[in-house]
């Protein structure tokens, strides 16, 4: 039953000697072993019992940290040196990292277990990890059903504890969309907050990295580790990083709660309103005010972020070019034809749509109609948030208009886009997010938003673990087959 | 306005990609819809709002123009998918 503690308490059972760091790893190895989510694209036995080995010598020495000794399931999107580093991707199928990624250095520093490397939508692009080379991760509520993306597989593993938390990345609500469909926690961090180097780009001015994890306080524990300035990192921020955990327990009475009226108009699923209405009452009984904002340019938060992510990645994407690493044609017949056979067999189709509408909106003569027009949209929306920052302290809403759909349900890619409806803006302000679980509609989870100002983070996990300590929706489990 | 056939082959060719001529058309369509999508920001008015290019107005952090990695070409060759003595070798380009 180690599989049902959290890192707090994992990390005491690791110190006491209940259970050695070997132990608790081979456990979570045999979940994995006979899981039937494909959450994982590379399972790292080997390199994840050597790992463990290490732990419980620095623990029975006395050394080391919370998570020391911890096992986790990294997004294939972080480089991992020595381990294949796919992204979801053809591409970069047989591609094996030189290098660490830093937050995968941060890990290794403190001794922890990657227990191997999961499953996404390719490239990070999409919201239900039906984009992945390796095919879709199943929601362990309901396996017919998508885990949302494209943090998908991270979100299933950690829902179905076949690991104890997972990193993700959000650049549109990749974090927190697959934490509300699968019942658990995640948090996106204020852009900057965590290192970007060796983390995979997607929309370089809209990536960042964050903990899925079962609950605020383990989010806390694993944000600690992951934050701060780094200097491979061009836009990382300065800022000092407070530790998350000492505030989790400060009372919430009087926190000053902003219902955007736009995040709740038509397009959200009634029962999925419901248990969000539910939950913001929880928060009133526990001393909290509700009072209404508004965000008037949300419903452009979707052209914006479409136009900005499809940008960027068209020229983020442009490395991929079949010369120096990743997937390479059979016999190209000159430098051009390897190229376009490269990129053409070794990209997914929404890959390449995103690519080609990049392209054209970057292209002379639509620049300003497109990029530049997004970017100055973009402050508009940020500004929303800003003046709605004046009088509240948080701002929640749902996190997605509906519960996880089925597998094959949404055809189209705008339909897809669309769902994004309530993430996007968090990510164009920069600002942290964060999904914690609310309650069910037709037994699955639905996940409710906490945005916050510009380093909040601090806040937000105490608000969130606030609501944890009088609820249980994050610690129900799906039935295990 | 809306993308026909050869601009999207035009565009596919920018972006060193390639659409099948079967699969033309369908492609055609659904860059459409996506750029319809988009279109929706024309009804803004944004005259002299300054375009948000970093999401916390910050500015780029330079450095000193350092050797900061030791010499590493021998591990990028060979993730590499072919290579010559000190180099990545691609078809001929020049006769």
């Amino acid at each position: 039953m180690m599989h049902k503690l959290s890192i707090a308490e994992l990390s005491k059972g690791l110190k006491n000697k209940d259970f050695s760091s070997v132990e608790l790893t081979q456990h979570y190895l045999d979940r994995i072993a006979v899981s039937e989510l494909n959450s994982y694209i590379t399972v790292t036995d080997e390199l994840a019992l050597s790992q463990a080995k290490d732990a419980d010598l620095k623990i029975a020495k006395g050394k080391g940290t919370i998570l020391t000794g911890i096992p986790y399931a990294h997004k294939d999107i972080f480089c991992t040196k020595g381990v294949k580093t796919s992204a979801g991707s053809k591409m970069l199928d047989s591609f094996i990292s030189p290098y660490d990624a830093t937050i995968t250095e941060k890990f290794n520093n403190e001794n922890m277990v990657m227990l191997g490397k999961t499953n996404m939508d390719e490239f990070a692009m999409g919201s239900s990890n039906e984009n992945s080379f390796y095919g879709p991760v199943k929601n362990p509520w309901d396996q017919k059903r998508v885990p949302g993306g494209s943090s998908g597989g991270s979100a299933a593993a950690v829902a179905a504890r076949i690991a104890p938390f997972a990193t993700g990345t959000d650049t549109g609500g990749s974090i927190r969309q697959p934490a509300s469909l699968c019942g658990i926690t995640g948090i996106k961090p204020t852009y900057g907050r965590i290192s970007r180097y060796g983390m995979i780009a997607y929309a370089s001015s809209l990536d960042q990295a964050g903990p899925l994890t079962q609950s605020a306080e383990d989010a806390a524990i694993v944000l600690n580790s992951m934050s701060g300035f780094d200097d491979k990192d061009s836009t990382s921020a300065t800022k000092e990083t407070p530790d998350y955990t000492k505030n989790l327990g400060n009372s919430i009475k009087g926190l000053k709660i902003g219902l955007p009226r736009e995040f709740f108009s038509e397009g959200l699923d009634s029962d999925v309103e419901k248990v969000i209405m539910q939950s913001i009452s929880e928060f009133e009984a526990m001393g909290a005010k509700v009072h209404e904002v508004s965000l008037p340019n949300s419903a452009y938060a979707i052209p914006t972020y479409y136009i900005v992510a499809l940008c960027e990645c068209s020229s983020n994407l442009s490395r991929f070019d079949g010369v120096r690493y990743g997937y390479r044609c059979d016999d190209p017949k000159d430098l051009n034809d390897l190229y376009l056979r490269s990129r053409s067999e070794g990209f997914g189709d929404e890959v390449k749509r995103r690519i080609m509408i990049g392209t054209y909106a970057l292209s002379a003569g639509y620049y300003d109609a497109y990029y530049l027009k997004a970017q100055k949209v973009r402050h508009l929306i940020s500004e929303d948030f800003k003046k709605a920052f004046e009088s509240v302290d948080v701002i929640m809403g749902p996190v997605s208009p509906t519960t996880a759909f089925e597998i094959g349900a949404v055809k189209d890619s705008v339909s897809m886009y669309l769902a994004d409806i309530y993430t996007l803006s968090a990510n164009l302000a920069g600002l942290p997010g964060m999904s914690i679980p609310a309650g069910f509609s037709n037994n699955l989870p639905v996940g409710l938003q906490l945005i916050g100002n510009h380093w909040s983070e601090e806040a937000l996990l105490n608000v969130a673990h606030q609501f944890q300590l009088q609820t249980n929706w994050h610690s129900q489990l799906p039935v295990e087959s | 306005m809306s993308l026909d056939n050869k601009q999207v082959k035009e565009i596919a060719y920018l972006a060193r990609l390639s659409v099948d001529d079967s699969q033309l058309e369908q492609s055609t369509e659904e860059l459409n819809n996506i750029l319809n999508l988009m279109e929706e920001l024309g009804e803004i008015e944004t005259g002299d709002i300054e375009p948000m290019a970093h999401p916390l107005h910050m500015s780029q952090r330079l450095r000193e123009d350092e050797v900061s990695e030791g010499d590493l070409s021998k591990e990028f060759q060979e993730i590499a998918p072919k290579t010559g003595k000190s180099h990545f070798l691609v078809p001929t380009v020049i006769e």
